[in-house]
């Protein structure tokens, strides 16, 4: 099925309303495989409501929505295991080692022994974590953590990485080094679906979507937006977009 | 540089040292914030920029070294401290099931504000806060911004002459964010003393000086503008319609550890002085398409780059 699908995540008219409330407002747009696709948009402008819906996790009121080719409404549980999920609030065992903390996701995940020692060499290399694999999780610097944890979302190898604020707090230096993984993972084929604060990682992305009051109000490659609104950074495209669709 | 420098600062920071057990937090912190200054301590999760604001406001003990507060030094004036300074901790500490207002009320009877002048203050917090429209809402139900701005309210009930602000923008958006340091610039215009913490390197341009800090040590205290026009090193900005291919290219030369990827290119470093000639012989046979390489001002992110580095 994910095989014959052509977009990663393909959206249609996609709503959600809570009582009188209307949180994502018939949002429409594609992500192609392999894209760096930036989920940008004020807070409370219904990013994690749409983030929810396309992770399976919420039902949405209208609208059509397949993500890995898969649909939201009936194949949710075949979403979520053909997605990895990364959060700023990513949650690691600070008393197992790093290797330990692979392995127990790997048997979250249903990973047979042989996959998970596979798997588990696998990331330790990919993410350059071989020197710290037999430490404590607690004792690594954030920058380490915040790799363990994608290294987890990756374990059963799924199509699109959701990435929600994964940076926050992460030294500029490691933030660097996190872009180039997520770079070096889209080469490889996977969809990476990212939402952050930080406009100079918006710059980073293939396109980005801008959302406002439930509605996608940008959706263009960051070049052709800067160009659009004669800004120098996706910072000033930001402000303006969000501020000029204000009235 | 201070603003009113003649005067006693309002909070002073003198050799500050904090470990638990084997890791060390703080090393060795001082610095000062004067009356009206906004202070901006700058660096990411784990430098002990919470420790040194639980110091200051007597939650936590250092090993050693001392926080004085308008002269006093915090652990022999914990009550001047709690009624004097207002704290915003990190972590949102409202009552969700509680509206806007109750929860602002909450406050002013807890800091004990008389009665009678809750109610012009409540109005001018709404007013500064933009929050009115939203006073009979749940605080759970409010957007991160929102949750800060309210956050920030109720820590004004008792109007503090010192703020002291834990990552207030964690996690809000850009125009959340600037609406947020709105209130702060309005706030130390009325001369209230405003010590803040931010991950994000662009806040540092906001306030009226600066400390970097990482690993527990402060980098570099100065004005944000005097730190990046004191930059020594040249930057060059080599730009492509793909930055990290260039990083990528560029790693794999001898000019590999004066390179970093921005958004908007590679910011090479001209540590020897050789200008941009010699440079661009250097990236000639690079197997990656690029621009332009030009002279680029520094950053902040540039200098805490390589303040670390250090």
């Amino acid at each position: 099925m994910t095989e014959q699908a052509l977009y990663s995540v393909e959206v249609d008219k996609l709503t959600r309303k809570f009582g009188n409330f209307t949180a994502v407002d018939a949002i429409s747009f594609k992500v192609n495989k392999g894209e760096i696709f930036g989920f940008l948009g004020a807070n409370g402008a219904g990013k994690t409501t749409a983030i929810r819906m396309l992770c399976g996790l919420l039902s949405p009121t209208s609208g059509q929505a397949r993500v890995a080719g898969f649909d939201v409404y009936t194949e949710y549980e075949a979403i979520k295991q053909n997605i990895g999920y990364m959060s700023q609030r990513f949650s690691l065992y600070e008393d197992l080692t790093v290797r330990e903390n692979i392995q127990f996701y790997g048997g979250v995940y249903g990973l047979s022994r042989e996959a998970i020692k596979n798997k588990t060499e696998e990331l330790l290399d990919f993410l350059k974590l071989h020197e710290q694999a037999d430490k404590l999780t607690v004792s690594l610097p954030l920058g380490w953590k915040q790799r363990l944890a994608l290294s987890t979302a990756l374990l059963h190898n799924p199509d699109i990485i959701f990435l929600d604020e994964p940076t926050s707090g992460v030294d500029p230096v490691s933030r660097k080094n996190f872009w180039l993984l997520i770079y070096s993972l889209a080469a490889s084929g996977k969809t990476i679906f990212v939402t952050t604060h930080f406009m100079d990682e918006a710059e980073y992305c293939n396109r980005v979507s801008i959302m406002r009051e439930g509605r996608i109000v940008e959706l263009d490659d960051p070049v052709q937006l800067k160009q659009r609104y004669h800004a120098d950074t996706m910072q000033q495209v930001f402000m303006s977009a969000v501020k000029e669709k204000d009235v | 540089m201070v603003k009113k420098s003649m005067k006693q600062p309002t909070i002073e920071i003198k050799h500050l040292v904090k470990t638990y057990g084997m890791v060390t937090a703080v090393r060795d912190v001082s610095f000062t914030v004067g009356e009206g200054e906004i202070f901006g301590l700058i660096g990411p999760d784990g430098a002990g920029k919470t420790s040194i604001i639980r110091i200051l406001v007597s939650l936590l003990h250092a090993d050693s070294g001392e926080a004085l507060v308008q002269g006093k030094s915090v652990d022999g004036a914990i009550a001047y401290v709690r009624a004097h300074v207002g704290y915003m901790p990190q972590r949102f500490s409202l009552y969700p099931d509680l509206t806007v207002e109750e929860n602002i009320d909450f406050f002013g009877d807890l800091f004990a504000v008389p009665a009678s002048l809750q109610k012009t203050r409540k109005e001018k917090l709404y007013d500064f806060s933009k929050l009115g429209p939203f006073k009979k809402r749940r605080a759970g139900a409010l957007s991160g911004g929102m949750k800060q701005k309210l956050a920030l309210s109720c820590m004004l009930m008792h109007e503090p002459k010192v703020v002291v602000l834990d990552e207030p923008t964690f996690g809000v958006d850009p125009v959340s964010r600037e609406e947020f340091w709105n209130i702060l610039k309005q706030l130390s215009a009325n001369g209230t003393s405003i010590l803040v913490t931010t991950a994000y390197m662009d806040e540092a341009r906001l306030c009226d000086r600066v400390g970097l800090i990482f690993e527990g040590s402060l980098l570099a205290v100065d004005t944000p503008e005097h730190l990046v026009n004191t930059f020594p090193t040249p930057i060059y900005r080599l730009s492509g319609s793909a930055p990290h291919v260039l990083y990528e290219a560029l790693a794999q030369t001898p000019l590999k550890n004066r390179i970093s990827l921005f958004g908007d290119g590679v910011h090479i470093l001209d540590t020897q002085g050789e200008g941009p000639e010699a440079l661009r012989r250097q990236i000639s046979d690079i197997d990656a398409p690029w621009d332009a390489l030009e002279p680029i001002a520094a950053g902040m992110e540039d200098l805490f780059l390589s303040l670390m580095k250090e």
